[in-house]
């Protein structure tokens, strides 16, 4: 069982980052556009928890890639989306910043700090409504708890008695911004403890993620409760693709890279240098196929423009 | 009946039969609506279904549009829309745009009801019309209603629609009494000729349909002309076709709106039908809006902020003089 985990993670893990460097690469050549926001150094936290809500709906920020992957959408259409294709997740009209599969219990993508946290809440109220009980995931920044929604939903969520798992990942940043210069408490699990039951993890460790979710995914289905998991992580790319980053020292980059989540779980022992091997050739292999979809497919038509906006049925005027 | 309650029947009929029906909002259950307009829903549908929050306007739509994702279909109800200017990036960013952003993925059937308008004596924190600011947001449904047939019918349709709808009620309107005939019908996706004429063109909507109908007789006596009234009802989309009927025949226009004259929902109405009927007219366009001021306390100055009856009489007259009517 821990084995198989371990490979599971591993995979997810890797495609994630080689995902996101390919996609940086992509990015120089300019082939994105617009806000392009990387994960590495955040995997175990995105992978971790996602698999470990497995059933459950999910709601995250901007920073979605590896969420998506991990929730398995194919790469294919999300490296589209970012190509802006029509094959896109999103047909092209959403960007890195808005992938959405409900099929699949993923929500976004939402690039307005904090926004989806209330419709996690809401989320967690229809299911518990209608008497589905697999839970609701919402990830956010450490940014976002100095937020108004995020103490909305808190209240909301303790108020009514929702199964929501509300996972912080603490970055220590914000842009630019250092925690202690935008949050009163730095401790963020400490924020939510009032409401619910609240607790810090190493967030550089895949299988304390899991292991957490894990426990809180059954807490909340059982007493119909939220529950609150900061995680400790760190992002080693800039913020988005147009930061240049010089907030932070190389000694203290260094420091965090020692702690790398990929390196940690190849180091476990749990996974066989084959088995290692093979994955990295596989991703490889993968990605590069998801880099020819994606150049390879067509532009929306001008048509694209103007669907979806609002349902087809009632344009303008009704008979 | 009192337009309160047509909004209260059009809730409870389809309550009745759609159990996925919600609504959320400050004071809607136990204590029945600050306006009685969820009153009696909360002893009938309970707690779960009627369902009362804190004092927080941003959440109240974030939240309605996860219970939309998560198969509901929320009616929130912001208490004025005065508030809702704290939920703007729930409305803006999020409700309007989930759909697009989501390649037609995210389907929103939600309506966010509130009231809005000049009320009486309010301050300027309390009282304003706000619907332009609405209306000019891409994915958004803009409804309005003006009476017991449109606020019925009206919001019937918002909530089977599976587009996200914004529905403006006037706050002076809650307790007036209009006529809802049982065979009454209204398709909210069109504008309603209230009156044949065939010299003007009176275009209002929300309260203001009224104060046009209180002096429409006498514009007619003193111009000695017929003037057709329209209510605009939906304000987007807008039912371009029928207004531009009307004025190729009428061949002059009269807007009359609450809010401030300076990018008011008017200016769009008169470009709109500029564009289309511009060699049709006879008499440049007249807009009778409210000024360009916050709304003040004091009641004579109040009156001077928006247009009255009165105002409305004296205007149109006197238009109609300078245009060879
Ligand atoms: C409401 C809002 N304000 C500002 C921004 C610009 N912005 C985007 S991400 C970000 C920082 C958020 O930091 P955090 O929540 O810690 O998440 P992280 O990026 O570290 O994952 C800011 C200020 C925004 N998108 N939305």
């Amino acid at each position: 069982m821990e084995q198989s985990l371990a490979e599971k993670f591993y995979y997810f893990m890797k495609l994630g980052r080689v995902f996101e460097l390919r996609a940086k690469e992509e990015y120089m050549k300019g082939n994105i556009g617009g806000f392009l926001h990387l994960a590495i150094g955040e995997e175990a936290v995105h992978v971790g928890a996602t698999i470990a809500f497995d059933k459950g709906d999910i709601f995250v920020h901007y920073r979605d890639h590896v969420y998506a992957l991990a929730k398995g959408i194919n790469p294919k259409y999300l490296m589209a989306e970012l190509f802006g294709k029509k094959t896109g997740i999103s047909k092209g009209k959403g960007g890195s910043m808005h992938f959405y599969e409900p099929s699949l219990n993923f929500y976004g993508g939402n690039a307005i700090v904090g926004a989806h946290i209330p419709h996690s809440v809401g989320m967690a109220y229809a299911r518990k409504y209608k008497g589905e009980n697999t839970g609701v995931l919402v990830a956010f920044g450490d940014g976002a708890t100095n937020a108004g929604n995020f103490y909305e939903s808190l209240n909301l969520a303790s108020l009514w008695k929702l199964p929501i798992l509300f996972l912080c990942e603490n970055n220590y940043y914000a842009i630019g911004t250092r925690i202690d210069k935008a949050s009163a408490i730095t401790d963020l699990y400490l924020k939510a403890k009032p409401y619910m039951l609240s607790k810090q993890i190493d967030g550089m460790d895949v299988f304390e993620v899991y292991k957490a979710v894990r426990e809180a995914k059954e807490y909340i289905q059982e007493e119909s409760k939220p529950y609150f998991i900061e995680a400790i992580t760190y992002r080693y790319e800039p913020h988005s693709m147009s930061d240049a980053g010089n907030y932070r020292s190389a000694r203290e980059l260094e420091i965090a890279k020692s702690k790398d989540p990929i390196e940690k779980l190849k180091n476990s022992g749990l996974l066989s240098e084959s088995y290692i091997k093979y994955i990295d050739n596989l991703v490889e292999k993968e990605i590069e196929e998801v880099v020819e979809f994606a150049k390879n497919s067509p532009e929306p038509e001008n048509i694209e423009l103007y669907t979806d906006v609002l349902c087809e049925v009632c344009k303008n005027v009704l008979p | 009946m009192f337009y309160r309650e047509a909004l209260n029947l059009a809730m409870d009929e389809i309550m009745e039969e759609d159990s996925s029906v919600v609504i959320l909002g400050e004071d809607v259950g136990f204590y029945g609506g600050n306006y009685r307009v969820t009153e009696g829903l909360y002893a009938k549908y309970g707690e779960k279904r009627v369902i009362d929050t804190p004092i927080a306007e941003n959440s109240i739509v974030g939240v309605a549009i996860g219970m939309a994702l998560g198969g509901l279909r929320p009616i929130a109800e912001i208490m004025t829309a005065n508030f809702a200017m704290l939920a703007m990036d729930q409305i803006v960013n999020n409700m309007a745009k989930l759909r697009y952003m989501s390649g037609g993925k995210i389907v929103l059937p939600m309506v966010v009801r509130m009231p809005q308008g000049v009320v009486k004596q309010l301050a300027s924190q309390h009282s304003q019309s706000l619907e332009s600011l609405f209306a000019s947001i891409p994915g958004l449904r803009v409804f309005t209603a003006s009476d017991c047939i449109t606020a019925y019918h009206g919001l019937k349709t918002a909530i089977k629609l599976d587009d996200p709808v914004i529905f403006l009620e006037h706050t002076l309107l809650y307790f007036e009494k209009f006529d809802l005939p049982k065979d009454s019908y209204y398709n909210p996706f069109k504008a309603r000729v209230l009156k044949e004429g065939k010299d003007i063109t009176i275009f209002s909507y929300l309260k203001m349909v009224h104060d046009v109908l209180k002096v429409v007789d006498k514009i007619e006596k003193t111009l000695n002309v017929s003037a057709e009234v329209i209510d605009v009802g939906s304000l987007n989309p807008l039912d371009l076709e029928t207004l531009t009927n009307s004025v190729k025949k009428t061949k002059r226009f009269v807007v009359v709106e609450e809010n401030p004259k300076h990018g008011g929902f008017g200016a769009h109405i008169v470009s709109s039908v500029l564009e289309e009927c511009f060699y049709n007219l006879d008499a440049p366009p007249l807009r009778i809006a409210g000024e360009d001021v916050p709304i003040p306390y004091n009641r004579k100055l109040e009156l001077l902020a928006i247009p009255t009856p009165e105002k409305i009489y004296s205007k149109i007259v006197e238009w109609g003089k300078q245009n060879g009517l």
